[in-house]
């Protein structure tokens, strides 16, 4: 069973952490096959940022998709960007506090959550990324939310441990919109 | 042994310092960018040297410097700035130089594009400088490959003499994969291997007795040479490498190297669900290529192949037809200037060559 995913938004929401938390966490809690593919370019803040991620029980082929599972999507640009590349029956998670516009499909489900305004209220717009992460992980269920907090503690608590609880914080009010719209 | 998440540059990189590589020298161009950066922190905890080149040129050269005393030493860049390689790489190939280059692979010709792409295979397998010499190469497909060639490449490089390219690309260069790293080599393994090839190295030694780093000279000297160098190139049957997947009873035969290899054995897959007999063959030496894979197909029951590269025009194609010569209808799955081979395309092709051949 394999499961892709393409996470996009502008530079500096917290795209690519997004991905190498996702696939960081799964290589390290569990024996699945993980590959992670950063767009590059001459991308900057505010530009826009994109990464490839897909998470398997077999050997991974192709780390760049045309057809995925799952979008996850910060920004309008990047809606029109990438909503062709969502596989019919596929999942849209979106940042609503942005993203205004919604896709032209009756095809799939679409999950919403406001994470840059979620993010503001908890005091740190930064943690919006982690926000949509626990949305992602409480819906799809691809991995255990503690595979996510321990990455979180791994890779953002060895350089900022401080910023350890927030992002926990942050990470479990995602995982509960992301459970409910389960139902 | 744990995984660990990796980058590909990253993981080519320790995995070269594990093998003992102490010296590296290169210049920036994308998308290799993080093989030197993760030299220049890591080389200094070993004692090793790292030094940024002011070009191509200069950092070739040193990378022959360094390799000519025996330690073990690696450059690296991505095709256009290969192609400044080039002298060099001849050079150390006359002077039968052990060093090993890592080409992460990016649009061309010319200056290209920094997206991934697969456009220097002829270049790599047929003509990496002037002179008409050889090299094995070696064209992973996953960032773990990527880390067991370029380990292996120091041995190979020592054990002929001859400089090792591995045949990367940008999306091997920057996706992250988990993968288990060799053993660390010791201070003491190091130095071994330094002083197993002193006797070869150019230092210490009254010039008439060298052994290697005699590149061409007058009279019949550069014909003894390279008549060595050409009997050194037909010992490397042994080393062909070829992964061959589902093609026991295969009718329609996908043949893809490096990154779109995987991609293919994903497609082959897909295929076989769907109840259409496709089968893998994916060199994984480039060079020495495995010709006698292809020419040893049952050509009554395979009947067509489909040969998937990133690169316009084809370029691994030439080696596939000279084994196939016209016993089979080939077509081309290609894509070009930066654009990523996916499944979708792979099927889309394999579609075509399946009405028409089957």
């Amino acid at each position: 069973m394999e499961r892709d995913l393409i996470a996009a938004g502008f530079g500096g929401q917290g795209v690519m952490m997004f991905g190498t938390l996702l696939a960081q966490g799964t290589t390290d809690a569990t024996d699945k096959q993980v590959t992670y593919f950063p767009s590059y370019g001459a991308e900057m803040r505010g530009g826009t940022a994109n990464c490839y991620v897909a998470i398997s029980d077999d050997a991974i082929g192709a780390p760049v998709m045309d057809q995925v599972d799952d979008l996850v999507i910060f920004n309008d640009a990047s809606l029109e960007k990438f909503i062709g590349k969502l596989k019919k029956g596929g999942t849209l998670f979106l940042n609503t506090s942005i993203v205004k516009t919604r896709p032209d499909r009756d095809d799939i489900t679409i999950v919403e959550a406001p994470v840059t305004e979620m993010a503001l209220e908890m005091g740190n717009a930064k943690v919006l990324n982690i926000i949509m992460l626990g949305v992602y992980v409480g819906y799809s269920q691809v991995i255990d939310k503690e595979v996510i907090l321990k990455a979180i503690e791994h890779k953002i608590g060895a350089k900022r441990p401080q910023l350890v609880p927030l992002n926990n914080e942050a990470f479990e009010k995602g995982l509960e919109i992301g459970k409910a719209a389960r139902k | 042994m744990a995984r660990i998440f990796m980058k590909g540059c990253e993981a080519n990189a320790e995995s070269a310092v594990r093998a003992g590589c102490r010296f590296f020298a290169g210049y920036p161009i994308t998308p290799q960018n993080e093989i030197p950066e993760y030299f220049a922190r890591r080389l200094p905890e070993v004692g090793g040297n790292f030094v940024q080149g002011e070009s191509e040129v200069a950092s070739v050269n040193m990378l022959y410097g360094s390799a000519q005393t025996g330690t073990r030493s690696m450059s690296s860049s991505s095709s256009t700035g290969i192609s400044l390689y080039s002298e060099g790489i001849s050079f150390m190939a006359s002077a039968r130089i052990p060093a090993v280059v890592v080409n992460v692979v990016r649009g061309g010709p010319g200056i290209g594009a920094i997206q991934p792409a697969q456009q220097d295979y002829l270049q790599a397998t047929k003509a990496s400088g002037n002179g008409g010499f050889r090299m094995i190469v070696l064209a992973p497909s996953t960032v773990q490959e990527c880390v067991d060639m370029v380990y292996e490449a120091f041995d190979l490089a020592e054990r002929d003499d001859n400089p090792v390219l591995i045949l990367a690309d940008g999306v091997l260069g920057t996706m992250m994969e988990p993968v288990e790293l060799p053993e660390m080599k010791s201070d003491e393994e190091v130095a071994a291997l330094k002083a197993k090839y002193y006797e070869k190295a150019i230092v210490g030694h009254p010039i008439t007795d060298r052994k290697l780093g005699v590149p061409g000279s007058v009279g019949t000297g550069q014909e003894i040479r390279n008549i060595e160098a050409a009997a050194m190139y037909k010992t490397w049957d042994k080393d062909i490498r070829c992964e061959e997947y589902m093609t026991e009873d295969a009718e329609i035969i996908l043949a893809s190297y490096g990154i779109s290899a995987r991609i293919s054995k994903a497609a082959v897959k897909d295929l076989r669900a769907e109840g259409i007999k496709a089968g893998l063959i994916r060199p994984i030496t480039v060079s020495p290529f495995p010709y006698d894979v292809f020419k040893n197909l049952d050509f009554d029951r395979v009947k067509g192949i489909l040969d998937v590269e990133m690169s316009i025009p084809a370029q691994m194609k030439w080696d596939v037809e000279y084994a196939v010569q016209d016993r089979l209808p080939i077509h081309e799955c290609l894509r070009s200037g930066g654009q990523i081979m996916t499944k979708e395309k792979v099927m889309e092709e394999a579609h075509a060559l399946v009405k028409e051949v089957l």
